[in-house]
């Protein structure tokens, strides 16, 4: 059964968090920044394989202009070096700038597709660009599933 | 009793694990031991200094006067590369929270399936392909993530970075990827700083000379001697160094890999990093994009521990870190916030009034605790040791043999 909530906010005070599902990173291509999409098990009935894997090759995609070797990256380095890279304190890299446009996505993509699903989609930036952290929320009220069932609630052992 | 709440707001770098000192409320990260960095910096500017105080005045009225221009703008250059190397963050990777860290630990039990008991359960590595390559990814049992490639953990400072070259006591710090191109041309334009000193010093001398006779000359300018003794010293090594790091740079290779032969050759295991082709590797290492930090060192998170004077411990206020995108909601019930913002064990302080939680205790002490600094050398300093492996050993043995 499907939960369906309007916004973000509704998430936050309506619903407690009941599982999280970390896409991994996909180094087949080196170690440039790609995210795997492979549909993860725990999503199937939360979500379309299709908004999932669109989200991720966006993402991607994003991830692949920012470290983008070519052209601009070259003129950026030369001349930031001519300046002992102090010009970086003034301006943006690019990487920054796409890094804000990743923001913004995540965001919109939460707000449109994934909260009314009950999921939101946390920056891969807050986690070390090593996962895709996407926290699963259940309705505290009416779906009434238990929250005790994710793999969270063992890690106290440390 | 009554529980008086002293609610606080921290910086992440206060409370990121691991052995860095950080200074400038966080805008600066180094390593812990600094003296080895003291003393590069202090041959490099006290050598510039009696440079500049002894031959550029000769020269520049015998010469010419570009000669102490242009050794000022390298000179320059040289201190803003090294401070840039030994301030910056590396390329640290953070540690997994406790989710990711469980959710890793319930992939690896279901891909090893049931080991019998008395057996030792399977190293836990992971088989990526790369460029047509098999690399492995070996799990780092002190940040309890697997290592992305080429990514190493650092004993001296008890974090994993990504593209880890080596750690150098020189420049304070570990050399990844976010800095090793200032390291580079660091150790690049400290040699051409000390070709240029020494050679100048040897014409100064020369000229001098000239005029006035060998052991008069050194009586005028007595720094000159020393500094031709440092010069000298420096040279071979720095200059090495140079080359060194220009080899590995046109294969596309670390440090940290060189020394562990990875890509030596042998059983036909090839660099799947390189682009086979030294010009397209050097622009990659040295004009590819600057990697952003992804530590958010400045970000502000709050704390507010439970006070002294309760008896139960167990409810431990919630806290949640906030960070500029707050979009992602982060509410979790309060037990788990209280996993996610005091998760790092601490051996119990010595105290007159000891409390039954180490952690309120710490938490409460570190507010009392006035400079920030300290704050930070305490806190990741009584921290209990990671998990001993043999590949944490290994990683020891390979980091401080460079």
């Amino acid at each position: 059964m499907i939960c369906h909530f309007h916004n973000l906010q509704e998430l936050r005070h309506s619903a407690s968090l009941a599982n999280k599902v970390f896409i991994q990173r996909d180094y087949s291509e080196g170690t440039t920044c790609k995210f795997q999409t492979k549909f993860p098990i725990e999503l199937e009935s939360r979500i379309e394989r299709t908004l999932f894997e669109d989200t991720v090759k966006t993402l991607n995609n994003f991830y692949a202009e920012a470290e983008k070797i070519g052209g601009q990256s070259y003129l950026e380095g030369c001349l930031a070096c001519t300046t002992a890279y102090l010009i970086f304190l003034c301006i943006e890299t690019r990487y920054e700038k796409v890094l804000k446009k990743i923001a913004n996505y995540i965001q919109e993509q939460n707000e449109k597709i994934y909260a009314p699903r009950g999921l939101v989609i946390t920056d891969p930036i807050e986690r070390g660009m090593r996962v895709i952290e996407i926290s699963i929320y259940e309705d505290r009220g009416s779906c009434g599933s238990s929250s005790g069932s994710s793999s969270v609630s063992g890690s106290t052992a440390r | 009793m009554s529980a008086v709440m002293i609610t606080r707001k921290v910086r992440k770098w206060e409370k990121l694990p691991g052995k860095n000192t950080f200074c400038c409320d966080g805008r600066v990260m180094m390593a812990r031991q600094k003296g080895v960095f003291y003393l590069t910096l202090f041959l490099i500017v006290g050598t510039c200094a009696l440079f500049f105080a002894f031959e550029c005045p000769y020269l520049a009225v015998h010469l010419s006067p570009t000669i102490p221009v242009f050794a000022a703008l390298l000179f320059l250059f040289v201190l803003a590369m090294l401070l840039r190397t030994s301030f910056s963050d590396p390329g640290v990777l953070p540690r997994a929270l406790p989710e990711e860290a469980s959710f890793i630990e319930m992939e690896i039990e279901a891909a090893n399936g049931n080991v019998p008991a008395g057996q030792r359960p399977p190293p836990r590595i992971r088989n990526v392909e790369i460029n047509n390559q098999i690399v492995k990814l070996k799990y780092c049992y002190t940040c309890k993530i697997f290592r992305p490639p080429r990514a190493s953990h650092c004993s001296i400072c008890d974090n994993c970075v990504d593209r880890f070259d080596h750690h150098c006591p020189w420049v304070g710090n570990c050399v990844g990827k976010r800095n090793y191109r200032y390291f580079y041309l660091f150790t690049l334009s400290l040699s051409l700083l000390t070709i240029y000193i020494f050679t100048f010093n040897i014409v100064h001398v020369v000229m001098r000379s000239v005029d006035n006779g060998f052991l008069n000359t050194l009586k005028e300018t007595p720094g000159t001697v020393l500094e031709v003794l440092v010069c000298f010293f420096t040279l071979w090594s720095v200059v090495g160094l140079t080359g060194f790091h220009t080899y590995l740079i046109s294969l596309n290779q670390t440090t940290n890999e060189d020394i562990k032969g990875s890509w030596s050759g042998k059983n036909r295991v090839q660099n799947p990093y390189s682009h086979k082709n030294m010009i397209k590797n050097c622009c990659e290492v040295l004009c590819g994009p600057t990697y952003p930090s992804v530590l958010d060192r400045r970000g502000l998170m709050q704390l507010s521990p439970v006070s002294e004077f309760s008896a139960n411990d167990t409810d431990a206020s919630p806290c949640s870190s906030s960070t500029d995108s707050s979009n992602s909601s982060k509410t979790l019930p309060s037990t788990k916030r209280a996993i996610l913002c005091l998760h790092k064990p601490r051996p119990p302080p010595i105290r007159n009034n000891p409390t039954s939680d180490d952690l309120k205790a710490s938490i409460t002490d570190t507010a009392h605790t006035s400079p920030a600094h300290s704050q930070a050398e305490e806190s990741s300093a009584a921290k209990t040791p990671p998990l001993a492996t043999p590949e944490t050993d290994a990683e020891a043995s390979v980091a401080k043999s460079h």
